[in-house]
């Protein structure tokens, strides 16, 4: 290739592939690799999609927003696992988010390193507990305490409420609430964490210079700085909690009405597919199962690419 | 009251913690100059005989003495004694990694976010040794600000907000009264005109120099009596430096000024004071010498200072 105008330049050739065949192999087998990703989650969406058009078209709009699921009478709704999917996800967040920020906050600002680094560590395990052993737990602790002690409590001092009216069996959304919110815990930690430990020195010493104390350049430097990435971080631990099936399975009960109360019996979308498929009879029902999944699939992924969004927006505010 | 003697070194330097603040402090170095810089403080104080050199008395804001700041077992700087004269504008100079930084945040004992940096010595603040234990740090910054090298507005904050921040934290204020501070310290800080009809912007919304003006205002809202600037004009362009340079001339009636700047032709500008810190074979930074900025840029009293502010060094 010469320049054009520069005549006399020697010709210089940029053109052609350098690199060995290790190179190539390289490029092909990660690119092979994506690909392949890439598809498999198209297959699986196109699959939930074929499969429950049946209940679709027989169900329409009804699906979503009737109450029955009726195996004899061939009816299928969806609306008591959706409104039991996003309740016990609303009680995981409303006691891991406060929780799981403070920690975060005492993690990253607060506790000296020797022992934030233990801790740290401590709290992640906690994410590599399995589920079942979760439910396992919440089977032989957790209900029994919350059914004798805990429920029973509320019940006589707040009852009045009508969510926190009896009765109670240990075993219903509570339950399934508090499971979750350990569950997704070491989730909120963890990236809240790292979003807080990202805020720039600048900021808390801006703040500092002010005259202000540790708290206040945690709520009103980092907290502010960190906000986006920290409903992030809540957001993929509500996405977390949204899908989980076992534990949950384990302790929710197996309520088939839309739950009112707190110690309400209920289903989720996951624990519902979980129960049934087996003995779920081909077509229809089989069909509304899938739609079900479908549902939970819709959900959760716009949660993530909100929370991604939020979080990739404090990781460029961090940079400048 | 400042007297500053130019005397041979003792042949071994006291303690800095047993040396009372007031009393004639001596610091030696191994490597350093042979030359100690000494200041006294208060009227009454009986002036130390001058061994040799001339005696100037100065009205000083702080006075530090004895000053040692460690990061971990790593001696940053050593042995500082020196004085920042009220209402003036003291430059600190010094070849990178001589511990300016460091110095000018123990001014304000800002060292103590840094978790390893311990401090020695002793800073006199109108008399009060700000490093006693019952000083409240917070406190202490609200009487000595501070602007960073680079402007950090709060990017969360509102224009008008960043400014209001410091006001803030003392409790609730009236929204006139703080509207009234506000304009204050951006008129002070020279930068209202420029932004009195967008006060409800987002304070990263300017440019880097009106950042830098923004922060100072932030400082000034809080009604310091001493601000620190840490190269406060190193990431602006020319004209914005200028700006705050100008803005320096006209603080310095009102607020007691230390500035840490690389450049000399800055220092020589805008301070009424400079003083040269260089470091020792030990890495750790000490004070070469102060005084009047005309005399350290035209006649220093050590080669030193001299290469350095004529370029030969640093
Ligand atoms: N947080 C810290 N931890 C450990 N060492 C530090 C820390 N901050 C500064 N130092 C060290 O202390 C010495 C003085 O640093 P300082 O930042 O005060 O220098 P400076 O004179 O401001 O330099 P510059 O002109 O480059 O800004 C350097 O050797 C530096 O490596
Ligand atoms: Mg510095």
């Amino acid at each position: 290739m010469t320049i054009p105008g520069a005549p006399g330049l020697p010709t210089r050739r940029f053109t052609g592939r350098s690199g060995s065949s290790a190179d190539r192999l390289f490029r092909t087998s990660t690119g092979i690799a994506a690909v392949t990703m890439a598809g498999l989650i198209l297959a699986i969406g196109l699959m939930l999609l074929v499969n429950s058009g049946e209940a679709f078209r027989q169900f329409g709009v009804g699906f979503v927003t009737g109450t029955t699921w009726d195996p004899v009478a061939g009816i299928y709704d969806a609306l008591p696992y959706i409104v039991g999917t996003l309740l016990s996800s609303a009680i995981a967040l409303a006691i891991a988010a406060p929780i799981g920020l403070l920690t975060a906050i005492f993690l990253a600002e607060l506790a000296p390193r020797r022992v934030a680094l233990p801790l740290t560590f401590l709290i992640e395990l906690l994410a590599a507990i399995p589920s079942v052993v979760f439910g396992l737990w919440g089977v032989f602790v957790l209900s029994p305490f919350l059914g004798a002690t805990l429920e029973p409590f509320l019940i006589r001092t707040l009852g009045w409420i009508p969510i926190f009216a009896g009765p109670s069996y240990g075993i219903g959304l509570f339950s399934a609430g508090i499971i979750l919110a350990i569950m997704i815990l070491p989730t909120i930690v963890a990236i809240a964490r790292e979003v807080i430990s990202s805020v720039p020195d600048s900021q808390r010493e801006a703040m500092a210079a002010l005259g202000a104390t540790r708290w206040e350049i945690v709520r009103r430097a980092v907290l502010p700085f960190a906000r986006s990435g920290i409903v992030g971080a809540i957001i993929l631990g509500l996405g977390r909690a949204l899908g989980e099936t076992m534990a949950v399975t384990m302790v929710i009960g197996n309520g088939q009405n839309i739950p009112t109360r707190l110690f309400d019996q209920a289903q989720t979308i996951a624990s519902k597919i979980a129960t049934t498929f087996n003995e779920a009879s081909i077509g229809l029902q089989t069909s509304s199962l899938i739609a079900l999944g479908l549902m939970l699939l819709v959900i959760t992924i716009s949660l993530n690419v909100v929370a991604r969004l939020l979080v990739r927006r404090v990781a460029t505010e961090g940079g400048r | 009251m400042t007297l500053q003697i130019d005397a041979p070194p003792p042949p071994e330097a006291a303690p800095p913690e047993a040396v009372p603040p007031e009393a004639p402090e001596s610091g030696a170095s191994e490597s350093g100059p042979a030359l100690v810089t000494t200041y006294l403080r208060g009227p009454d104080v009986q002036l130390a005989p001058a061994a040799r050199g001339e005696r100037r008395e100065v009205d000083a804001a702080v006075v530090v003495s004895g000053l040692n700041v460690y990061y971990g077992s790593f001696r940053a700087i050593r042995d500082i004694g020196l004085s920042i004269r009220r209402h003036a504008v003291t430059a600190i100079i010094g070849p990178s990694g001589c511990g300016k930084s460091t110095f000018l945040r123990t001014l304000n004992r800002m060292h103590e976010l840094t978790p390893t940096a311990r401090v020695e010595g002793s800073v006199l603040l109108d008399g009060i040794d700000i490093m006693a234990p019952d000083v409240d740090p917070v406190q202490l910054r609200r009487v000595v600000g501070m602007v960073f090298q680079r402007p950090n507005p709060f990017p969360t904050m509102s224009i008008h907000d960043n400014v209001a921040a410091g006001l803030r934290l003392t409790g609730r204020v009236a929204k006139a009264e703080l509207d009234a501070v506000v304009e204050r310290s951006l008129r002070r800080a020279a930068l209202w005109d420029e932004v009195k009809d967008k006060l409800r912007a987002n304070g990263t919304s300017l440019s880097g120099g009106q950042q830098q003006r923004l922060c100072i205002a932030r400082a000034l809202a809080v009604d310091p009596e001493v601000i620190l600037m840490d190269e406060p004009a190193s990431a602006l362009d020319p004209v914005a430096t200028l700006r705050i340079e100008q803005l320096m001339a006209e603080l310095r009636a009102s607020y007691t000024i230390v500035i840490v700047t690389h450049n000399m032709q800055q220092a020589a500008r805008v301070s009424d004071e400079t003083a040269f810190f260089t470091m020792g074979e030990d890495r750790a930074g000490y004070l070469v010498e102060q005084g009047p900025t005309s005399q350290i840029f035209t006649n220093p009293k050590h080669q030193l200072t001299e290469d350095y502010v004529s370029g030969r060094f640093g």
